[in-house]
């Protein structure tokens, strides 16, 4: 066996004190990326009988307890579109964000000796958790094509700019678990915290009741809410009698640029000392 | 020759007593308190490096030795870039491979091969180099038969191997490797030194740490000695593992008083104090015979009462090869509680059947499983064994013979052949205290 080194590789002197590591790294390590994400997966439902039919189960359990909550007793209106599909297209990006955010975030705490003992990207771990979600996601998305079979919900050209708000989940969420394990490294509260903070941030997305329930007064500050623009979005591209507001999906859209940037330059300048403080 | 590796003026320092981990409360609450300010003055630093500066030639094998804490996992840290220098800069040229532990990133639950490629992505190689050596790696490995089970269900020793064997078959032109081999038996050790003999082979450049001066000298031809984070000297390995030991040791006197040696770990409650080499009558030796008897006096302070302590010894070779271990406890001697207060105890050696060299003594006090560790002194005091007439031949001995001799004698009777030994006793061993 042969390695064929490249010129480039071999001439690349590496100054240590500039840069926690060069982006030409990012291209040398990209298969750890699989891997790291390969791993969660791997690992995931081992052991569990269930397999993962539980990707599936976790969001129809909430979903039926939500529609036997929300549209028996509380009597939400959701624009001619049946409950239960309505709550489930809601919860199905938002089991998503919040299940690789609590796993993302806790990423390189629990790789501790990983980061002491080896050189990589650090910044794999947590988007390796990012990329792993996504199996779940497809695997909770095919429920969601049954169900709107189920109710005979027709679709239209709109459907084409789900790939745009599914960009903007994963950039998202990526931006947010950067974040959040970079800082998990320093303060340990995190891990207390963002339980909690989720829930919160559960209640100010529109996933168990319809926009049209916030008075219009308050629709900008809550069109921050990054993922307002997603849930929203995503029922708009499949729904056709709602209808995508535009300004609240752009400023949605802002902040999760945003966040992306700030979590990227948060966590490459954090990394240098995660090796020491962790 | 170009250096390949180039460290100019390296300080690395690190805050102790003040833990970075801190919770936001604790950040806040002094922030609020304005005590910021006298809390990190308070917290201690330690400079782990301090203005290291060498170059490292394409196809070298460098060795680095020095004591616990002197910094050379550190500077190893900052070669494989896990952790930056507070100060200077460090060039390298090609790509490092790290065994700072065998097995990093490997997941209990995955089987065998698939912690192979998991372990090779971590180290850096592609799936597609791992694929290709995937094999070798199993051979290397010994562990064919689990190598679709769980690794949890490995031995501690399997999950050595299987670490091991993937970080055999990295390529790089720069492999630094820590202590790996201070771990499994020694099978294992030679298995792991003669990869690293093979990798010198192949004109890698290699960057080995070791407390095993022994794999140091058979490896390296050039060596760091790292001490209170500055290179104490660098050259020829053998004038360098010489003057280690030489300053390790210290001049033997048949004496060694611990009050103020640095070398110590554990938690205090017992101490020794001193530690003498005695004549069976009780007189001072200086050197000893080989052959000879020897007591061993270990004096020692307990500062409280200590339930069911151990004591005991270990007697390394200069080259930190471990020859034996002794304690109380392996002697199956229950002591209930050691009262507070100063004392000595004896080890008794009829024959000190150890070839002639130099011996390092390193004391050690436990609890009855070891667990907990009252007190732990490394090289305490240096036995000199001197030459002997140890087989009665008048033949002379040194290290070169090996380490120990045994109790032995050759039975000649199925020979054909002239010239039988004349004398009856002949080529038996001089066991019986003289």
């Amino acid at each position: 066996m042969v390695i064929v080194l490249r010129r480039s590789d071999m001439r690349c002197f590496i100054r240590t004190n500039m840069r926690g590591n060069s982006l030409s790294d990012f291209w040398r390590f990209h298969e750890l990326l699989y891997f790291f994400a390969w791993r969660d997966i791997k690992v995931r439902y081992r052991q569990a009988a269930f397999g993962a039919g539980w990707a599936v189960l976790q969001p129809l359990l909430t979903m039926i307890i939500f529609t036997l909550l929300f549209s028996r007793v509380a009597h939400i209106q959701t624009g001619g579109v049946p409950y239960p599909l309505f709550v489930y297209c809601g919860l199905l990006p938002w089991t998503y964000i919040s299940g690789v955010i609590s796993l993302a975030s806790n990423s390189l705490v629990n790789n501790d000796s990983l980061l002491t003992k080896v050189y990589f990207p650090r910044v794999f771990l947590p988007t390796g958790s990012v990329l792993a979600g996504l199996l779940d996601f497809a695997i909770g998305s095919i429920l969601l094509v049954g169900l709107m079979i189920y109710y005979h919900v027709g679709v239209s050209w709109s459907l084409l700019l789900i790939p745009f708000i599914l960009a903007a989940m994963i950039l998202m969420t990526s931006g947010l678990s950067m974040f959040t394990a970079a800082l998990n490294v320093r303060y340990r509260d995190v891990r207390y915290a963002l339980p909690f903070l989720i829930q919160v941030w559960m209640y100010a997305t529109p996933i168990v009741y319809p926009m049209s329930v916030v008075p219009a007064r308050f629709r900008p500050i809550l069109a921050l809410n990054p993922c307002w623009g997603i849930v929203d979005g995503l029922r708009a591209c499949l729904f056709q009698n709602l209808h995508f507001d535009l300004r609240l999906m752009g400023s949605s859209f802002a902040v999760t640029v945003a966040l992306f940037l700030f979590g990227f330059v948060y966590f490459r300048r954090a990394e240098k000392g995660f090796a020491d403080i962790i | 020759m170009s250096a390949v590796i180039q460290v100019n003026d390296v300080s690395k320092r690190y805050r102790v007593g003040l833990s970075h981990a801190t919770t936001l409360r604790e950040h806040l609450s002094r922030l609020l308190t304005f005590t910021g300010q006298r809390d990190r003055s308070q917290a201690e630093i330690i400079w782990a490096l301090r203005d290291i500066s060498f170059a490292i030639q394409a196809g070298e094998t460098v060795g680095i030795i020095g004591r616990n804490g002197a910094g050379k996992s550190t500077l190893l840290k900052i070669l494989s870039r896990i952790t930056e220098p507070t100060s200077g800069s460090i060039m390298v040229g090609g790509r490092v491979a790290a065994m700072l532990e065998v097995g990093t990133g490997f997941h209990p639950e995955l089987t065998g091969i698939e912690n192979i490629y998991l372990n090779g992505s971590i180290l850096g190689m592609s799936r597609r180099e791992v694929k290709s050596k995937l094999d070798a790696i199993i051979e290397f490995s010994g562990v064919e038969k689990f190598i679709h089970t769980p690794i949890k269900r490995y031995s501690s020793g399997m999950r050595l191997r299987l670490g091991f064997a993937v970080a055999a078959h990295l390529d790089a032109e720069i492999l630094v490797v820590d202590e790996v081999l201070a771990v499994g038996d020694a099978a294992f050790q030679k298995k792991c030194l003669d990869t690293m003999g093979s990798l010198r082979e192949r004109a890698r450049t290699v960057l080995f740490v070791s407390h095993n001066l022994a794999a140091v000298e058979n490896l390296c031809s050039r060596c760091i000695w790292i001490d209170g984070g500055r290179v104490r000297a660098d050259g020829d390995t053998h004038e360098i593992v010489k003057a280690y030991m030489d300053a390790m040791v210290g001049g033997a006197s048949g004496q060694a008083d611990l009050g103020n040696t640095e070398n110590r770990k554990g938690n205090g409650k017992v101490r020794f104090q001193s530690v003498e080499l005695l004549a069976p009558d009780g007189t001072a030796q200086r050197v000893v015979r080989a052959g000879d008897p020897l007591v061993i006096r270990l004096h020692y302070i307990a500062h409280e009462p200590v339930p069911c302590p151990s004591l005991g010894l270990r007697l390394y070779t200069e080259m930190g090869t471990l020859v034996t271990e002794t304690s109380t406890w392996h002697h199956g001697i229950h002591i209930p509680v050691l009262e507070p207060g100063a004392g000595h105890l004896d080890l008794q050696i009829d024959c000190l059947n150890l070839m002639p060299a130099n011996y390092a003594l390193s004391l050690w006090a436990t609890d009855d499983n070891g667990a907990v560790v009252f007190d732990n002194v490394e090289c305490a005091i240096t036995l000199e064994v001197e030459r002997a007439n140890i087989y009665k031949s008048g033949k002379d001995f040194d290290s070169r013979c090996g380490i120990v001799f045994f109790p032995q004698k050759w039975d000649l009777s199925g020979m054909h052949a002239d010239g039988l030994p004349l004398k009856k006793d002949a080529g038996e061993c001089a066991l019986e205290p003289r």
